[in-house]
């Protein structure tokens, strides 16, 4: 009995490490940019969004995400409901590739992903410089968009992992 | 053709409008409240504005609590490397201290008399108490340079004070909350701020950059600029103390543009010193 109630406690825990992963890389920008490195940057949160919006959407809540988006733009000094606004079009987006989707396969996800993020980056980037006057350094967001699009396989690599080995579920897509 | 196209709008009506078994919104109705947000907070609108204000104390102090584990590791780094140089570094503290020793009696004299002198053209000679501030947070991304203090409008705080670490400028107050606030640094790219270059006495305007160091900008003069040139406020602009020293310029990045690299290691700050200057109205 106490294995049984204890096994449920692991199994929730392990069911919500997605949203703790998701708060947890906003409120301490997870991008390794404390390394200091000039060319490298990339966005974690982007990254678990998509791949749990199209593997497993039941893990992260469109509330919670809204929220998280809420504390980002705390966090990054950005309009406050922008960096939600851009989180929820990435789960369109997910969505739709769910939806659309007979025989999911990573590469063409990557490219799904791809093609998502210059959508959603160049809306940040209008909406900031253009409506919010922010000024933004263009480079930038292209190392980070291209990081972001390469580390992609190697986190949904992981996430794979993750969900077959430790939540041990099999109904990720 | 129709298939296809019927095919589509099905797929986007429900990603759209879809709830998921555990969703209580669907997307779209979530996305109308992040535009709602958006229009709302660019207009200034006060039940937003208490919402920002409640998100941002939750999230600074909660920041603080996560970023524990990283910070642990990134100082274990630090003061291991630190150890390595010690000995090397306190050879030449010796010789340094020597030197300044010699130089701190003449100094003396002239801090008396610069005092003399800022009284009769009644420049800023008096600053505010100090308030010493804990970095909570400090946001090393490529898009934003500013740190978050665990001191706030409590605390006599207000918008456009500044920032010092030991006797260098490192940014100025931008955001005030109850009980933290934000402070921009010189290296975020939006700051801009009104130096002078010593020895030549160049006035210019030292801009972020978005990394570790800034740039002057718009003077004509850029060919009379001397590598290892000291930057100071000027002060021009009334909001800071002239002579507040910055950085200096870096000869190695010289024919780059005129490159600054600060005094203060924004990367490193912990606590911060919050002043404001005002003028000796006595005199």
């Amino acid at each position: 009995m106490t294995e049984l109630s204890n096994n449920n406690f692991i199994n929730t825990i392990s069911s919500k490490i997605p949203l703790i992963l998701l708060f947890v890389s906003i409120l301490n920008d997870y991008d390794f940019n404390h390394l200091g490195l000039k060319y490298f940057s990339f966005n974690f949160s982007y990254i678990l969004i998509f791949y749990y919006s199209v593997k497993k959407s039941e893990s992260l809540g469109y509330s919670y995400i809204f929220i998280a988006g809420l504390f980002n733009d705390v966090v990054g000094g950005t309009p406050i409901g922008l960096t939600s606004l851009i989180y929820l079009i990435i789960c369109v987006a997910a969505s739709y590739l769910r939806n659309i989707t007979l025989r999911p396969s990573l590469i063409k996800d990557g490219i799904f992903f791809l093609i998502t993020i210059l959508i959603v980056n160049s809306l940040l980037f209008v909406a900031l410089n253009f409506i919010f006057n922010y000024e933004l350094n263009y480079f930038d967001q292209i190392i980070n968009i291209t990081y972001t699009f390469l580390l992609y396989f190697l986190f949904s690599s992981l996430f794979d992992i993750f969900e077959n080995y430790f939540v041990g579920s099999n109904n990720v897509r | 053709m129709e298939t296809s196209r019927d095919d589509f709008v099905i797929a986007i009506r429900s990603a759209f409008l879809k709830k998921g078994a555990q969703q209580r919104f669907s997307l779209l109705s979530l996305i109308l409240f992040s535009i709602i947000f958006l229009i709302l907070g660019s207009l200034n609108f006060k039940a937003i504005n208490y919402v920002k204000i409640t998100i941002k104390e939750i999230v600074y102090r909660s920041s603080f609590i996560v970023s524990g584990p990283e910070n642990f590791i990134k100082d274990s780094y630090f003061t291991i490397q630190n150890h390595t140089n010690l000995y090397k570094e306190n050879e030449k503290n010796k010789s340094e201290l020597a030197k300044l020793k010699s130089k701190d009696l003449s100094n003396k004299f002239i801090i008396l008399e610069n005092q003399r002198l800022k009284n009769i053209i009644d420049d800023y000679v008096s600053e505010s108490d100090a308030v010493v501030a804990k970095v909570l947070s400090d946001k090393g991304s490529p898009f934003l340079k500013s740190i978050i203090i665990n001191k706030g409008s409590k605390q006599g705080l207000y918008l456009g004070m500044i920032a010092m670490d030991g006797e260098y400028l490192v940014g100025k107050v931008v955001e005030v909350n109850y009980l933290s606030s934000r402070v921009l640094l010189l290296s975020d790219l939006n700051s801009k701020i009104p130096v002078t270059l010593e020895p030549d006495g160049l006035l210019s305007i030292l801009s972020g950059t978005g990394e570790d160091h800034g740039v002057i900008q718009y003077t004509k003069k850029y060919k009379e600029i001397q590598s290892q040139s000291i930057i100071y406020t000027s002060g021009t602009s009334g909001l800071f103390k002239a002579g507040i020293p910055i950085g200096r310029i870096n000869s190695n990045f010289l024919d780059d543009g005129k490159k600054v690299e600060f005094f203060s290691d924004f990367s490193q700050l912990r606590f911060v010193q919050i002043f404001s200057f005002i003028k000796n109205e006595a005199e």
